[in-house]
């Protein structure tokens, strides 16, 4: 009975924690979903009287569109995939070069090295701005999409270092000795034997770097201008132009950028969990 | 050529195209930055820059715009992460007492955390609204308001709804890490502390939450120095007002630099954050870390 009681109260105590998960999205959602009449009504109307999907026709047939953001939104789509793919496999190529060193070859400074690769994590991205904005104008890289790739190496690449040898440190290093035995060189062991093992590192590290590519907002908003190289979040940043606001489009662009996001994260749950653990930065 | 200095060149050239990466994008730039901020540089004549020796650090250490700034980012940092923390704690050990559709919780956290920092500051902006808003409309049909409320207009309502958005997004951080830190905590000494008679809430504060100390450590680095930076979520939901209610140092930094051109003034304000960024990261680890336990 009193074990009953317990699980009844420990369940009741989950029912605020569901409603703050749920509700904000459950709005995002609702709003993406209803007319321009319904969302500029009072008393609110909380369930749309007429659904409609317009909202999400208007940003992915250009078209139609009404607005100018409106009208350039898949452009974007696309930019921020080109960019937050290229940043994931370059970090990964060159970085797990870096980390097999790190955790495998007698490097001197190892740990020096390493501390640095942390510390320039702590570098905030506006103290890079300055000088990249100034290089990107000079030799005319400025609003294309890669200076966005390049300038995302900033922290990807330290990033996916750091990750990468935490995961390859714990790989037993008699499976490497075996191939080196073979004559196999250090290129060769790395991808054919330590890459295969750490998969799921890999994994782990490319989605997030993924993620923080997809979400990143200061140096696309400094470093782009036009639809050459706009991505999602600048786009959705500008629905809420200075005279109109858009809400529903807004809403459905909003949507739409966090379904890749959210789809990935939930699909690999369990890489997020590791990878936060082993220190993953985005908060 | 030795065995060893072969080895060793091999592994720097591993090392290279990271490091030549890492030079270009970040370290060169770091220092243009600390370079510039002894210069009265402006964005419209980039090659007239005058030297002016440390005129940009006493400049901002004397404007009260700097410190109310600074006091703002610590209001900021100090109350979203505290309860961050506090809500992330509690969520861990919720999960944790494995209550009916725990794992579904779980599971569910992922997606706050996963929502683009733009899209979360664009949908509260939406909740936000004076004449529309979700906020306005939920508590004026409960009764708790009269009147619709435009409560982006008080700069310290403004700057408390931007942490609410901030912490939306990142209980779910914590929670997560803390939970799974506390799966692996053995059981025993709980068990041995219960036999002994300490209550509940004994074995929770004296044993499991030193125990989680690590993971407390990683989760509270990664988040104050996020947040010491917050600029996106701000740069959404408020542009930095009402009245600069909302002005965090890096938002600062932004306007001075983008907005008034002053790209010397703007690159001694980044400096500043990167110094108060690296204080704090050693403050914590001189205080929770405890060399004996590997921070996980």
């Amino acid at each position: 009975m009193r074990h009953r009681r317990n699980k009844l109260l420990l369940f009741a105590l989950t029912i605020p924690v569901w409603l703050f998960i749920y509700l904000p999205v459950a709005w995002l959602i609702i709003s993406s979903i209803s007319t321009r009449a319904e969302l500029l009504s009072t008393p609110i109307h909380w369930i749309p009287q007429n659904p409609t999907l317009k909202n999400y026709i208007d940003i992915l047939t250009p078209g139609t569109a009404t607005s100018e953001v409106a009208k350039t939104f898949t452009i974007t789509v696309r930019n921020s995939l080109l960019v937050a793919s290229s940043v994931t496999v370059i970090s990964l190529l060159v970085g797990s070069l870096a980390a097999y060193a790190l955790s495998r070859i007698r490097v001197r400074f190892r740990s020096g090295v390493l501390i640095g690769i942390m510390g320039t994590r702590m570098i905030p991205e506006v103290s890079l701005v300055i000088p990249l904005y100034i290089i990107a104008v000079k030799v005319g890289l400025y609003n294309t999409p890669s200076v966005l790739i390049l300038t995302y190496l900033s922290f990807a690449l330290p990033f996916a270092i750091w990750l990468l040898v935490s995961f390859f440190d714990t790989i037993p290093i008699e499976l490497e000795d075996a191939a080196r035995i073979d004559g196999a060189s250090h290129l060769r062991t790395l991808f054919a034997v330590i890459l295969p093992i750490s998969l799921p590192g890999l994994v782990s590290t490319a989605l997030f770097i993924f993620l923080t590519a997809w979400d990143e907002f200061f140096f696309a908003l400094l470093f782009t201008s036009t639809v050459a190289a706009k991505t999602v979040p600048v786009a959705i940043a500008e629905f809420a132009g200075r005279y109109v606001v858009d809400v529903g489009g807004m809403m459905a662009g909003g949507v739409i950028a966090a379904i890749p996001p959210v789809l990935l994260s939930l699909l690999f749950s369990r890489y997020i969990v590791s990878g936060l653990t082993a220190g993953a930065v985005k908060g | 050529m030795s065995l060893s200095r072969r080895e060793n060149l091999i592994g720097l050239l591993f090392i290279l195209p990271a490091m030549i990466v890492i030079l270009g994008v970040t370290l060169q730039p770091v220092v243009s930055t600390f370079y510039l901020s002894f210069f009265d540089a402006s964005l419209s004549k980039l090659t007239e820059n005058v030297f002016i020796g440390f005129e940009n650090y006493l400049n901002l250490l004397g404007d009260k715009v700097f410190w109310v700034t600074i006091q703002r980012t610590i209001y900021f940092t100090l109350v979203s992460v505290g309860l961050e923390l506090l809500l992330g704690l509690g969520i861990a050990q919720l999960i944790h007492s494995r209550p009916f559709g725990w794992r579904f919780l779980r599971i569910s956290l992922i997606i706050p955390w996963a929502v683009p920092t733009i899209v979360n500051g664009t949908m509260w902006r939406w909740i936000y609204n004076a004449d529309y808003g979700a906020l306005n409309g939920l508590l004026y049909q409960l009764g708790l308001i009269d009147h619709y409320v435009a409560w982006l207009t008080q700069p310290r309502t403004a700057m408390n709804l931007v942490i609410l958005a901030d912490v939306w997004h990142s209980v779910p951080f914590i929670a997560l890490i803390l939970q799974a830190a506390l799966a692996t905590l053995p059981v025993e000494l709980e068990e041995a502390a219960a036999v002994d008679g300490a209550n509940a809430w004994q074995r929770f504060a004296l044993i499991r939450l030193p125990m989680l100390r690590s993971a407390v450590l990683v989760a509270l680095v990664i988040r104050t120095v996020e947040a010491f930076r917050v600029f996106d979520i701000i740069y959404v939901i408020t542009n930095g007002g009402p009245a600069f209610g909302t002005t965090t140092i890096s938002f600062l930094t932004y306007l001075e630099t983008f907005s008034f051109g002053h790209v010397g003034r703007g690159a001694a304000l980044s400096f500043l954050i990167s110094l108060f960024t690296l204080v704090m990261a050693i403050i914590y680890i001189r205080f929770l870390y405890r060399p004996e336990e590997r921070a996980l």
